[in-house]
């Protein structure tokens, strides 16, 4: 039998190793499935983990994938470490593309000349009043009421899901779009400014990873960001750290409800060009992972989204490459998360073998 | 700082496990793909072809629709064709990716089967000037995209004559996804269809809010059947509003595609979506080298859509209808939105001496006399 | 009345999925472990009832099966959060990720398949009588398994020694572990006991009350049940009416829209969350009553001799 023992200090050795082990129980896990599916089990694995690394386009699309799930994880990791349990940043999100799509429509509509460098931090800011508001709900009922932020901010999502579906197909719908739940395609002024001529990349990927350096600093070079993860809403050990627990709330919700908010505008802002109900495609959720798989840190994040991107792209080419069904990179990413998440034990405990229990 | 140390390793280490896997692999077993094959030059490679789906394959509705149709092209054209699917896309930002992807991995035509996917494909299609692009039930086209639709309220209006005949309570029932044209010009062709047959019919609408969730379908079906309707049509994508009308005892129809081994008793007919015709003809125009760009809607008459499996028990009378109304679909004499059309209020929708254009039927967003209630504006 | 009647058994029989995967997660809430994998749990468990009731034709088979796929996902979640300490919501939705992607992927011969049909008999006598009849007593016995698992786990839950002993290590792992509890081996149980009621639930879905299987079919009905737990702050009783209550809103918005009232379908879709959140306020607000209904572990690692 297996046993668990804690370790006096976590290891280093494991917290390297750990990601490896994961990785490679996956591998050979996809490998079984492959082979049992007549795949060849190393071309199989070769468009999962190389193919969208393939190429300056590949890369540059990566990236984007990347972006709102760096933006929106890096939120969610100040409030878990902070002990604040918000898992509706799917609908801060929503709130976020309904914020900065407002703000296109209008721009649009009004054919307001702006350039597209003042619209950017415009949309930035849209987007994340937009999904801090929605965030300070939670907070608000949270702080007010003490009703538990994880079921309120999940019962926001929605309800934002739902309103956005409202706005397109009424108020908002694109008049001459044959009655289809979309707004008018944006004007050109309000495109995000883009990295490199003919590709999608834009600008807010840069503005994702200065917040993971922000984040950073914040969170370990800041005395509030050590108050904030120290304390938490938890009463008692706050008090002792000085800092209010109620801050503390406010402080981690409104923070990952404007990050969500600003990768929902800038998804509307950016690839999409136009609002429509499939803003997201489960960005909010996916990021809960990431912070978990980059262990709630700023730079872990960012790894974490690019690993679940990189899965999510290759479940695409998989079909399209080898005749895979989209369902087997389903199962594909659920082993590789379960499977980090089971390894990430070993940094804290030691396993032992003993006989008997 | 220690902590940023693992996390590069992160990175390196999937690398190299990927790396390490994909060499052994290949050094067990050269890639056939890159082995010159000199003993067929005479034959001309196979035209790659790549459909986009929104839904899987496996919905049993209207993806499965859609794949049914790309098999049977692909089926009638044999070697000359070489498809390809990618399932589950999401409209938005990620379709564009996988039809860039798609089109830049050799594939001379692409279908895209959702009305979301429009817009990524119009981008798309600037930048392969050579690839030809199909959208479904879209109205952008450009020199290399073109569009096409099937007139599926003309089988809503075949369901529509046999429920019209087949009701009891004079109530029908519909379950709707979205209120968009489309859905409505099928609930209006169905209350029409049963109104020739049954003048007293009255049509009944609940919205799901989506094209698929099998259970609120259900939950639907339950409560029209509730309200005294006892024959119902969906424009959702599952077989759950037919069997929910089995169980009560009540009838329906099958929807995209047939659903007759689904409900044997309440089964009475069902309205499906034949793609492959297109799809065939499609793949066809780029091996002639006659594709041109426009818009195609066919319906009944080019053999797209069609209702079938009408049971025996069905009374003559109204069968005998529904191949009069077939034989004048396809003969271009019968029109299902025939002057006058009246809406719900009153209100004169197509006057005498107009005729139901694409564009009319495009912009339908009201109920026919017949129909309760109002469309949902959102408003 | 008729009609009334119609619309209460309406609710009751959509009000019956949420309400046995509601009390399956408030055992496994009540021992301190948050299961985010009711969803991926139930697809899981619909795919594999759905196959069993295909394959042997027997409805009673079908649910066990899917009570028995339920409970082998719960106990690997168990497994990772309980033993290996992971994080309970990221492993519960990485099990809802996988749940969806196994579900489908198993499930890709069994779409537009049918089971055999088997007539609902209902209680006998009672379904004879007038309205009653027909509101209450016409309904699959799966409808009263879940009221009846609902006055079994009160009972447990309130009335017996090791319901008492559940309910300490949801409150404080700690000292029940110092009064020589087996913590993590309750705590596994819970949680494979939830997972089996999801389980029982899903099949529910795919065999009895849709009958059929397509992936994603369950369509957010795990998430209900989890915001249900809540909402019933966490007492069996109180959650059977939350789950008649939440079918209750979907049936009557879809009947007023049936009588041709007309909805914006968006706004009366929102009522049941926003009634979550209005229940929740309600119940939040008196510190002490949540303290007395929430289990105070919820959602927190423990870990013995830490």
């Amino acid at each position: 039998m297996i046993r668990l023992e804690p370790r006096a200090t976590p290891s280093m050795a494991m917290s390297i190793l750990s990601p490896v082990i994961a990785l490679a129980i996956t591998a050979a896990a996809g490998a079984a499935l492959f082979t049992a599916l007549g795949k060849d089990p190393g071309q199989a694995l070769s468009v999962f983990f190389l193919e969208p690394f393939n190429g300056v386009r590949a890369i540059s699309e990566l990236a984007l994938k990347s972006t709102p799930l760096v933006l929106i994880a890096l939120g969610l990791a100040l409030c878990y470490r902070s002990n604040v349990w918000n898992i509706g940043a799917e609908g801060q999100f929503l709130m976020g593309a309904i914020g900065g799509g407002g703000l296109a429509l209008w721009v649009t509509t009004a054919e307001i000349g702006m350039s597209r460098w003042l619209f950017f931090p415009l949309v930035i800011l849209a987007g994340a009043m937009a999904g801090a508001a929605w965030a300070g709900v939670v907070a608000l009922l949270r702080d007010r009421f003490n009703a538990n932020e994880i079921l309120v901010s999940l019962m926001l999502v929605y309800v934002a899901n739902l309103f956005l579906s409202w706005l397109v197909f009424g108020p908002w719908k694109d008049p001459q779009g044959y009655n289809f739940p979309q707004t008018v395609s944006f004007a050109a002024n309000t495109e995000l400014p883009r990295v490199i001529r003919g590709m999608r990349l834009h600008w807010g990927t840069a503005v994702a990873l200065v917040a993971a350096v922000v984040m950073w600093l914040f969170m370990f070079r800041t005395f509030t960001g050590i108050q904030l993860q120290v304390g938490g809403p938890a009463p008692a050990a706050a008090r002792y750290a000085g800092f209010s627990s109620r801050a503390a709330i406010w402080t981690t919700l409104l923070v990952s409800g404007g990050l969500s908010g600003v990768a929902g505008a800038f998804e509307v802002a950016g690839p999409m060009g136009q609002l429509t109900p499939h803003v997201s495609a489960g960005y909010g959720f996916t990021a809960i992972i990431v912070a978990f798989v980059g262990r709630l840190h700023p730079l872990g994040c960012i790894l974490g989204s690019v690993v679940l991107s990189m899965f999510l792209i290759g479940g695409e080419l998989a079909q399209s490459r080898i005749g895979l069904p989209s369902a087997l990179a389903g199962v594909f990413q659920g082993v590789l998360l379960l499977s980090l998440l089971a390894c990430d034990t070993l940094i804290h405990y030691r396993p032992r073998w003993s006989r008997g229990s | 700082m220690t902590e940023r140390l693992p996390l590069k390793h992160l990175a390196l280490a999937a690398l190299v496990v990927a790396t390490g896997l994909t060499a052994c692999s290949k050094k067990a077993e050269p890639a056939p793909a890159t082995v010159a094959a000199p003993a067929a030059p005479a034959k001309p490679a196979p035209l790659k072809a790549a459909f986009v789906y929104v839904g899987p394959v496996g919905d049993a509705g209207y993806t499965y629709a859609h794949d049914l149709g790309r098999k049977e092209a692909a089926a009638k054209l044999g070697d000359k064709v070489e498809t390809t699917f990618v399932e589950k896309v999401a409209e938005g930002p990620d379709a564009e990716r996988v039809i860039r992807d798609l089109a830049t991995q050799g594939n001379k035509i692409i279908f895209a089967t959702s009305f979301g996917f429009g817009d990524s494909m119009v981008k798309v299609a600037k930048d392969f000037p050579d690839v030809h692009f199909e959208h479904a039930t879209g109205f952008k086209t450009s020199e290399n995209m073109r569009v096409y639709e099937p007139r599926i309220h003309e089988v809503a209006y075949f369901a529509g004559i046999v429920a019209g005949r087949m009701t009891k309570t004079n109530t029908l029932g519909f379950v709707g996804s979205f209120p968009i044209p489309e859905v409505l010009r099928n609930i209006d062709a169905f209350t029409l269809g049963a109104q020739s047959v049954n003048p007293k019919v009255k049509t009944r609408v609940v919205w799901v809010g989506s094209w698929f969730d099998p259970p609120k379908e259900t939950e639907a079906a339950q409560a029209l059947l509730n309200k005294g309707a006892d024959v119902l049509l969906q424009n959702t994508d599952s077989t759950a509003v037919l069997q929910a009308a089995e169980k009560a005892g009540k009838y329906a129809f099958g929807w995209d595609s047939d659903m007759s081994a689904f409900a044997p008793k309440a089964h009475l007919g069902s309205c499906v979506l034949l793609w492959g015709v297109y799809y065939e003809k499609a793949l066809n125009d780029v091996l002639d080298k006659t594709w041109k760009t426009g818009a195609t809607k066919w319906g009944y008459r080019e053999g797209m859509t069609d209702f079938i499996k009408i049971p025996d028990f069905v009374p003559a009378d109204a069968k005998k209808k529904v191949e009069e109304v077939k034989a004048g679909l396809k003969a271009g004499t019968f029109e299902i939105f025939k002057a006058p059309v009246v809406d719900n209020t009153g209100k004169v929708r197509l006057r005498k001496g107009e005729v139901a254009s694409d564009k009319w039927l495009g912009d339908v967003n009201f109920y026919v006399k017949g129909v309760e209630g109002k469309v949902p504006s959102g408003k | 009345m008729n009609e009334f009647a119609l619309l209460v058994a309406a609710t009751l029989a959509a009000g019956t999925p949420l309400a046995i995967a509601g009390i399956g997660l408030l055992v496994n809430e009540r021992a301190g472990v948050l299961n985010l994998g009711a969803e991926g749990m139930m697809l899981v468990a619909a795919v594999a009832g759905f196959a069993t009731g295909y394959a042997t034709g027997s409805e009673v088979a079908a649910l066990a099966a899917g009570a028995l796929a339920g409970a082998v996902i719960a106990a690997i979640y168990g497994w990772l959060v309980i033993w290996l300490n992971t994080n309970q919501y990221a492993t519960g939705l990485a099990v809802s990720l996988f749940g969806s992607g196994f579900s489908a992927f198993v499930g890709l011969g069994l779409v537009g398949k049918k089971l055999e049909e088997t007539e609902v008999a209902g209680v006998p006598l009672l379904r004879d009588l007038p309205v009653l009849g027909v509101a209450l007593f016409r309904q699959h016995p799966v409808v009263y398994l879940a009221m009846a698992l609902t006055g079994g786990v009160a009972f447990f839950l309130h009335r017996t020694r090791s319901g008492l002993v559940l309910r300490a290590i949801g409150e404080s792992p700690v000292s029940a572990h110092a009064l020589g509890y087996p913590v993590r081996r309750i705590r596994l149980a819970a949680v494979v006991v939830g997972g089996t009621l999801c389980g029982v639930a899903g099949a529910y879905l795919s065999v009895v009350y849709t009958p059929l299987w397509v992936e994603g079919m369950v369509a957010g009905r795990g998430w209900i049940a989890l915001a249900l737990t809540t909402f019933a702050t966490w007492r069996p009783t109180r959650l059977l009416l939350g789950a008649y209550l939440f079918g209750g809103v979907t049936m009557l918005q879809l009947d007023l829209q049936a009588s041709g009232v007309q909805v914006a379908p968006q706004f009366m879709s929102m009522l049941p969350y926003l009634a979550t959140v209005v229940v929740l306020v309600l119940i939040s607000r008196n510190p002490l009553w949540i303290r007395l209904n929430m289990p105070a572990s919820l959602g927190k690692t423990f870990f013995p001799g830490s």
